[in-house]
């Protein structure tokens, strides 16, 4: 079985083992429980920081511990699979989505009031770009801010924030300016700004441990030094980490489904139908065999396009057929995985029964299939 | 100070053990290994007592090339450097052997303390601490939870039965065999395992310590004939009922058997 990536060295073998440690001591143990009570303990990101995780592809200079995307992904994939609990890999990892804007395009001071202490664990981050009325047509957002000396004043409402509960500061997609990608800037909104609240927390399908938000801006005044990169160029602020986050979603798929067939396996080995194990069956043994197979092929090609992006390589492309490739074979996968669990993996204290759900996210999350083939599409040329 | 920690690496705990065709040992192609985890915890303790002042903290294993992995790790955790004693000769050795190899290196780095883990997760001996004591000349404790250096001795708390305790002072150099739970190990950063890659690991054999002619697997004393998984049994009985009725059965069971 293909269980690494083709990047990895030593230092990636070795961090996997940091990361299965902690997750298995540290996440495992409370996996059912913070799903069911729909949160995990706040104090957990700065333990994550504390041990090195939190901080991985972050410059030292931020309080980062270094590395690349690579070192986050394979310590990412560990979470998922010594931790089992999906929502709570999610939620740590937020910031891996609302920081990178700052940090390539914020001020020193920005760096030094919100990443730093992000990275350290002391402060929760949330990205806040989809509205009620705008969900893949990022151009069509309606969340307005109007500039007035100082100050910006910002009226509209998100959705489905991830960590919006309990996040210190939201990276939020305004509209400063006229219609479409144009007129969009991103602002740092602070939890303890007046006009901002969280309106509802959401429930979902999947992710349960890892919360999410609705959120209100009203006559919310947000300083100008709060302003990430240039007015009206929040667009390209948003599309800047769009590579890293559906190779981040394409890694998370696989590792989920690769715990779906290891959970199955260990399953199909023990338990006993008409006097044999379940491994005993033709018809179980193939299905595992094209779980093995159809989880090798979503992990070479994330592989291979994970490699080429920390090569330099343009893959907006690729990455989007990663994504895509990876969250339909994941979501196989957990189906099957449930199949041969029969009504044990329908039952919810059953792991596989979990992924099932939490696997459901990723054809819509971090950008639906619909719109990846809209980029192949637009790449292609048809 | 300086400080010797012993590490075995075992395999790991999620793999999946079959008996070797020859029935020696378990099949070992194809399985991970990590630190085993008793050591773990004498490793934390000797990094925690690198953290109160000066120590230099020297991890030790015997084993093949993949041992080189766990002694990286220890490295990654923060331990100064290592002494691998990659010999076949040496693996085949007995629990003896093997002490007499740690014994050996112990003379030559003339460590404050050595920390040991009580007993390793795959063999079960709990042999080597005590072993390793008596052939350095060294004072020992087992099953410690807790350790605390002045500086002439080291004062440990030990487990006992029952949920009991004991506070030993040892004079130092002395050896101390570490409980499982002592405290919490600390996890490798990205830059710890970076840095690892740089610090020195000194390979050798069992002759290059001068103690090749006291061990391998001729000079070993306790030989395992075999290994294997006993046979499953269908004479399990299961007893149906109330708890009344079953309790009142199985005192009839254990009564039928003598016992009662």
């Amino acid at each position: 079985m293909l269980s690494e990536y083709c990047f990895e060295t030593d230092v990636h073998r070795e961090l996997r083992e940091q990361a299965r440690r902690f997750a298995a001591a540290e996440i495992a143990p409370h996996a059912h429980q913070w799903d069911e009570e729909e949160e995990f303990p706040r104090e957990l990101y700065q333990r994550f920081a504390e041990v090195g995780l939190l901080g991985l592809g972050y410059p030292e200079e931020l309080g980062g511990g270094g590395g690349d995307l690579g070192h986050g992904y394979v310590a990412a994939e560990e979470i998922v699979l010594a931790g089992k609990s999906v929502g709570t890999c999610v939620g740590l990892g937020g910031h891996s989505i609302a920081l990178p804007p700052i940090v390539k395009l914020g001020t020193e001071e920005q760096k030094r009031r919100f990443v730093v202490p992000a990275v350290a664990g002391e402060k929760i981050s949330a990205l806040a770009i989809t509205e009620p009325g705008a969900g893949s047509d990022v151009a069509g957002i309606s969340t307005r801010a109007v500039r007035g000396g100082q100050h910006y004043v910002v009226n509209g409402a998100k959705t489905f924030i991830t960590s919006g509960c309990r996040a210190d500061f939201v990276v939020t997609a305004v509209r400063t300016g006229g219609e479409r990608h144009g007129g969009i800037s991103l602002l740092v909104i602070e939890r303890d700004t007046p006009g901002f609240s969280v309106s509802k927390k959401l429930h979902k399908t999947g992710w349960w441990a890892s919360d999410t938000a609705e959120l209100a801006f009203e006559d919310c005044r947000v300083p100008v030094a709060n302003l990430i990169g240039e007015e009206h160029a929040g667009f390209r602020a948003i599309m800047i980490n769009f590579v890293a986050e559906r190779l981040m979603i394409a890694a998370q798929c696989v590792a989920i489904a690769e715990l779906a067939y290891r959970e199955s396996k260990s399953w199909a080995r023990e338990r006993q139908a008409f006097g044999k194990p379940l491994t005993g069956f033709q018809v179980i043994r193939h299905k595992l065999a094209d779980m093995a197979t159809r989880l090798a092929a979503g992990r070479a090609l994330t592989g291979e396009c994970l490699s080429r992006h920390l090569a330099g390589e343009d893959v907006m492309a690729v990455a989007a057929m990663a994504k895509n490739c990876a969250t339909d074979m994941c979501s196989w996968v957990c189906d099957q995985a449930v199949q041969i669990h029969g009504g044990q993996g329908y039952m919810r204290e059953t792991v596989v029964e979990r992924l099932y759900r939490d696997a459901r996210l990723y054809p819509i999350g971090g950008g639906t299939r619909e719109i990846m083939n809209e980029i192949i599409a637009k790449a292609e040329r048809y | 100070m300086k400080v010797m920690v012993c590490l075995k690496q075992v395999p790991h705990q999620d793999a999946r053990l079959d008996v070797a065709a020859d029935g020696s040992w378990i099949q070992e192609d194809n399985i991970k290994f990590e630190i085993n985890s008793y050591d773990t915890y004498a490793l934390e303790e000797a990094l925690r007592a690198k953290d109160a002042g000066e120590a230099e903290v020297v991890v030790v294993s015997i084993g093949p090339d993949r041992v080189t992995q766990a002694l990286r790790t220890a490295l990654g955790m923060g331990a100064d450097r290592a002494v691998h004693v990659k010999d076949p000769e040496a693996d085949a050795s007995d629990s003896l052997g093997k002490a007499k190899i740690l014994a050996a290196i112990a003379k030559q780095e003339e460590p404050d303390v050595i920390y040991c883990g009580l007993m390793a997760d795959d063999g079960n001996f709990s042999a080597i601490p005590p072993m390793l004591a008596e052939l350095a000349g060294m004072p020992s404790a087992t099953g410690v939870i807790s350790s605390e250096a002045s500086d002439t001795s080291i004062t440990v708390r030990r487990e006992l039965e029952g949920g009991c305790r004991e506070v030993v002072e040892l004079p130092r150099p002395c050896l101390l065999a570490i409980q499982t739970g002592a405290n919490q190990v600390r996890y490798a950063s990205l830059k710890g395992i970076m840095q690892a890659k740089k610090k020195p690991v000194d390979v050798k054999t069992a002759a290059d310590l001068g103690v090749g002619e006291q061990v391998g697997a001729g000079a070993a004393k306790v030989k395992i004939n075999k290994i294997y998984i006993p046979p499953k049994s269908d004479q399990a009985e299961l007893l149906e009922g109330s708890t009344d009725e079953i309790v009142t059965q199985l005192v009839g069971k254990i009564r039928e058997l003598g016992v009662l």
